[in-house]
């Protein structure tokens, strides 16, 4: 009787832990060999075959195709430099340096990967067409109002991402330092 | 007191077991990954160009808004595959992935270093029926060896400016991709 008990006590407690600890670690994205600059956050191995089997059951199950490391590389961020959400409501903006690379595009989604709607139908820049100053310094201001310059609306969702992409660049595997890879900073500006 | 703590170490360890086998099992299970998503929209062995993906509606999540696409659904079982892609004015890439999306190659425009992108894909099998003195009269032949039978080939030309999406859409349309014919 108290074998019985015992096994299905255990059979419960394993299915829980097991089945939980995966649910949580495909649901946050959880993978190893990460690169952080900041508040953003790259996966480079994700982007050739030595894809760890996280990153691996996660795209199967998100069904999303990452980034090929001879393509470029892929930085994603969920929250500013503070660490407080990214919050459709507020405001904040993106300024400073970017890693050198050929080409590279900022893009704001909702945290399914979709693009969100908005009045100026803009759903990020890309290197070549946002405005600098005259040092060649930018700012984009994430916000749910139009605002002066490089305006990225965010439809004042409750949640969004940004994904800042760098195409045929040097960062990837190799890279450790931040002073390789100078990342824009986040700052939140009030809601 | 003992008694329920081992009780609880072999739940412990009996939960990782449960853990590790289902994240392994996951790509086989997985129902909604890529190409499963693309299976409805495109032929096989052929270049399609996907259509921008649009608000609250994407063919597969996280796509680049900045860039064209188009996608060849492969299966080499009937032979190997020759995939041109003519060069856009500011980038072009090719991405290749295995069946289960894991990107096993990638090259860019100036990694090819020609006016067009020309690859043959072909199985390891198939690689090594290819006649050797072929293979180094044709030096500059970009052969790419498919660890999967079966995958998808991912055509990407940035528009610098959303006026020049026509552009890259252009170069794409000028692509091909479809299986050799024996020789």
């Amino acid at each position: 009787m108290r074998l019985l008990f015992g096994s299905c006590f255990t059979f419960l407690i394993a299915a829980v832990l097991g089945l939980g600890a995966t649910w949580f670690t495909l649901t946050r994205g959880v993978a190893f060999g990460s690169l952080s600059v900041g508040a953003w956050t790259a996966w480079p191995k994700s982007g050739s075959v030595d894809i760890d089997p996280y990153a691996r059951a996660s795209i199967a199950r998100s069904g999303e195709l990452p980034t090929g490391m001879g393509d470029g590389v892929a930085f994603y961020a969920h929250t500013d430099d503070q660490g407080s959400n990214f919050d459709g409501r507020c405001t904040f903006t993106i300024s400073g340096m970017t890693p050198a690379a050929r080409y590279w595009t900022v893009t704001l989604y909702d945290p399914q990967g979709r693009l969100v709607a908005n009045t100026i139908d803009r759903h990020g820049f890309t290197s070549d067409e946002i405005v600098r100053d005259s040092d060649g310094h930018f700012s984009i201001t994430v916000a749910p109002l139009a605002r002066a310059g490089n305006w990225l609306p965010t439809g004042g969702i409750e949640l969004f991402v940004l994904v800042w992409r760098l195409y045929d660049t040097p960062i990837g595997v190799a890279t450790r330092t931040t002073k390789e890879g100078p990342m824009p900073a986040i700052a939140r500006k009030g809601c | 007191m003992i008694r329920v703590l081992l009780w609880i170490l072999a739940a412990v360890l009996l939960g990782g077991i449960v853990h590790l086998s289902t994240v392994l099992a996951m790509p086989q299970a997985a129902k909604q990954d890529a190409y499963s998503r693309l299976v409805p929209l495109t032929p096989v062995n052929a270049l399609v160009q996907l259509t921008a993906p649009t608000t609250g509606n994407a063919i597969i999540p996280f796509m680049d808004p900045a860039f064209a696409q188009a996608v060849c659904r492969y299966d080499l079982s009937s032979g190997s595959l020759k995939l041109i892609a003519p060069v856009s004015q500011a980038y072009t890439s090719v991405t290749f992935y295995t069946r289960k999306s894991v990107a096993y190659y990638a090259i860019n425009d100036r990694a090819a270093g020609r006016r067009k992108i020309e690859l043959d894909l072909m199985t390891p099998e198939q690689h090594a029926e290819v006649p050797e003195e072929e293979d180094v009269t044709a030096a500059d032949r970009l052969i790419i060896e498919s660890p999967s039978t079966m995958g998808l080939i991912m055509l990407r030309a940035l528009a610098p400016e959303p006026g020049l999406m026509p552009m890259a859409r252009g170069a794409l349309a000028g692509a091909t991709c479809g299986i050799q014919p024996v020789q």
